[in-house]
């Protein structure tokens, strides 16, 4: 594979085609921040805290640096106005929703987010979906799935699968950036139970 | 029913359907689609041919069971042919006295004609009425001719001659130059140049290739797609066999919602049909082309209708949008080049290659050619289905089509495109429809719908309410789309409770913003065009509620 030239925040980077632009980033030690990325996941770009500006002659636009591949000759700003705009009402957003948790308190701290301007309606997660996708694409197992849509959207175990697979593995208890997961993975062990076999109903005389 | 096998074959079966049909004989042409079936089209349809039966007119009178011809606000609605005398908002009671009076005695049946709500005056022709008059049917016009559960009725009028045409005439590359030449446009919203994006997924490297139609008309106040399919879905399935063949694709999908059984009725027939006379599957009219189209039915979220979501649904995933820097024309359904347009602009197809690009870039105006369909709804006197040239100023479309404002009420503006478009003000109503004027007014053209707004709706409202049905048609994968919706509805809400602070509108400029540079998809991007076009044009109305504490439509507190 070939490898390109780019420029990220004034700094000439060399990348090897098919790398991100997060990964070139981070190969040089500019770090962007990010909360839906995992090297073991296939990019997702939901959580949009990587997205950054770039440049092509006069033009520019604002794209997921974890999606996004690196270019020859690409301007890169990861921390430009517009970016770190976005950047912060995103975490105002998520902060309203996981209002404790460590990963987003540090990145408030770093862009001066003191207080979040909408009301904290806990539901502790913030749908980065990295436990969805480890268990599916990791594991193969599902046992963990979004339900729901909109503003609606949950994580949920499943209770049949994961009575199966959970108990030897957990694995994903530990990328969970907001901790929420053993509690809700609690919630599923609940009604576990076998019900009763309904066979008798459509039994034939 | 026998096999064609060349455009001769074609040519012969015309022949003789339009011989059978004799075209001296009366036609009743009712309509029977999604809408009339709401108000008993059916049973006037039965009530028809049992009436024709008992009064000895069988075998003179053809009763024909067609799709909406645009006028919903009138339907169910009978037109008797040739003489073009249309009887409307029909009850099955009404059927004996049109069948005595009309077809036996010759005589107008005056109580059911249509009555001008101006002049009070009654109009007997369909074609003089002002709905009507004022429109130039070129896609939509053929639907009341067409029983659409009949291919024959489509082949009379001269239908797949354009695919003929191409197959057997024309090469691929020469099909897509006459797209190209018409500048033809997507009618998705986008507006697209539709030659680009079939030479995109033509040119691009992969032996299997997807053709899809966007039968996914979600949005409220958009019903245009549906009534052009469900009347005459050969018209869209001959403009995707000829896609099919420019593109090189062998098969093709149909992504349909759901619930839109008389649609999804229809199109099944239509594939079967087409199927049986040997003009989809393989070998089509002898020319050695192959060509499967299959039906796929959503799960019920807006967002499923947005490319690369449905083209996950098409393969079986989760309906939800990924980021794309590779567009889905090139890596689509199973990372294989996939080309997805829209019904309307499949339709325009088949007219393009008959009647050329000549013809096409003479409707119109400088960037954008052919005629639109637009579903105008709201509090005006004609909602229907409108086609008018590209170029019609919304004033025409809303005063001299839509017959003005309901019960004489102040016109307040028109809002286009739906949830993911914007509210016009009363005063840029000379704007035209035209892709590229209605998106610099920050009204997107979208999905064609146009809801007219009078002083009796309040424009925080409305913000509210589209903004309300993207909650639960958002997917909720991203941040900034799915809190972002979120946090502006919490505050429309409060705005509209009295409970506004100032401030309010500000922030509410500063999310819409944020979604629309951050947001993953274009539902996203687009999503606070009602928020932001109402507070661009109607801030008073904002300022009214949150500073004095007063709608002044009435409508919250």
């Amino acid at each position: 594979m070939s490898e390109v030239t780019l420029k990220i925040n004034d700094k000439e980077v060399k990348a090897k085609e098919g790398t991100t632009l997060l990964q070139a980033a981070r190969s040089v030690g500019i770090d962007i921040p990010t909360l839906c990325y995992h090297e073991k996941l296939a990019p997702y770009g939901a959580c949009r805290l990587c997205m950054v500006e770039i440049a092509r002659g006069k033009r520019t636009r604002l794209v997921t640096s974890c999606v996004y591949l690196v270019e020859d000759g690409l301007t890169v700003q990861t921390e430009s106005e517009k970016v770190i705009k976005i950047r912060k009402m995103l975490l105002e957003f998520m902060l309203a929703r996981a209002p404790g948790v460590k990963t987003l308190q540090d990145y408030a701290r770093r862009y001066g987010v003191t207080r979040t301007r909408f009301e904290v309606e806990p539901s502790f997660c913030i749908l980065c979906g990295l436990c969805v996708r480890y268990c599916a694409e990791v594991k193969k197992a599902n046992a963990i799935g979004f339900i729901s849509k909109g503003t609606e959207r949950q994580v949920m175990f499943f209770p049949d699968i994961a009575n199966e697979e959970c108990p030897k593995c957990g694995e994903c208890f530990s990328i969970c950036p907001t901790g929420v997961l053993p509690s809700n993975y609690a919630i599923a062990r609940v009604p576990h139970f076998k019900w009763p076999s309904m066979a008798w109903l459509t039994k034939q005389p | 029913m026998p096999r064609l096998n060349s455009a001769a074959d074609l040519e012969k079966l015309r022949q003789k359907i339009l011989a059978k049909s004799d075209g001296k004989k009366r036609v009743v042409s009712v309509t029977n689609g999604t809408d009339g079936r709401t108000r008993h089209s059916q049973d006037i349809v039965k009530n028809f041919i049992d009436e024709i039966k008992k009064q000895g007119l069988t075998g003179k009178v053809i009763v024909k069971s067609t799709g909406c011809h645009g006028f919903c606000e009138k339907e169910p609605t009978a037109l008797i042919l040739p003489e073009g005398i249309c009887y409307v908002s029909l009850k099955p009671e009404d059927v004996p006295e049109i069948v005595s009076e009309t077809l036996v005695g010759g005589r107008i049946v005056e109580r059911l004609l249509y009555e001008d709500p101006t002049t009070k005056q009654k109009i007997a022709k369909e074609s003089e009425i002002p709905f009507y008059k004022y429109q130039s049917q070129a896609l939509l016009g053929n639907n009341r001719f067409i029983d659409p559960r009949s291919i024959e009725d489509y082949i009379a009028l001269g239908g797949y001659d354009a695919l003929a045409k191409a197959l057997f005439k024309l090469t691929p590359e020469e099909v897509l130059e006459e797209i190209k030449k018409a500048n033809l446009r997507g009618r998705a919203g986008g507006g697209f140049p539709v030659g680009r994006k079939w030479e995109t997924t033509r040119n691009a490297p992969g032996n299997t290739k997807y053709i899809i139609v966007n039968a996914h008309e979600g949005e409220p106040g958009a019903f245009k797609d549906r009534t052009l399919f469900e009347g005459n879905p050969h018209l869209v399935l001959e403009g995707l066999i000829i896609g099919a063949y420019t593109i090189g694709a062998h098969q093709g999908y149909i992504y349909v919602r759901h619930d839109a059984p008389v649609l999804i009725d229809n199109i099944t027939t239509a594939l079967t049909q087409a199927k049986e006379y040997g003009l989809l599957g393989e070998n089509i009219l002898g020319s050695g082309f192959n060509f499967n189209v299959e039906v796929h039915r959503d799960i019920g979220i807006f967002v499923s209708g947005e490319s690369s979501a449905l083209m996950a649904a098409i393969e079986g995933a989760v309906p939800e949008p990924r980021p794309k820097y590779i567009h889905t024309s090139v890596s689509g359904i199973r990372e294989s080049p996939s080309n997805l347009n829209n019904v309307e602009t499949w339709a325009n197809v088949p007219l393009i290659i008959n009647r050329g690009a000549k013809w096409f870039t003479g409707i119109g105006t400088e960037e954008s050619k052919g005629t639109k369909l637009v579903s105008l709804a709201g509090n005006v006197r004609n909602t229907g289905i409108v086609e008018v040239p590209m170029g019609t100023t919304l004033k025409k479309l809303i005063y001299d089509i839509g017959g003005g404002v309901r019960d004489g009420k102040k016109l307040k503006g028109v809002h286009v495109g739906g949830p993911l478009g914007g509210c016009v003000p009363e005063g840029l109503l000379d704007l035209r429809l035209d892709f590229d004027e209605l998106a610099k007014a920050g009204t997107p053209i979208g999905a064609g719908s146009m809801i007219v707004m009078d002083e009796d709706n309040c424009m925080v409202d409305a913000a509210r309410y589209f903004l309300n049905f993207s909650t639960e048609e958002s997917c909720g994968k991203c941040v900034p789309c799915r809190e972002g919706i979120y946090q502006m509805l919490k505050i429309l809400n409060r705005i509209c409770e009295g409970k506004g602070t100032t401030g309010d509108i500000e922030l509410l400029e500063e999310i819409g913003g944020v979604l629309q540079d951050a947001s993953l998809c274009a539902l996203g991007q687009t999503v606070v065009n009602p928020v932001l076009c109402t507070i661009k044009y109607f801030r008073d109305e904002y300022k009214a509620h949150i500073e004095e504490k007063r709608c002044p439509a009435g409508v919250c507190f």
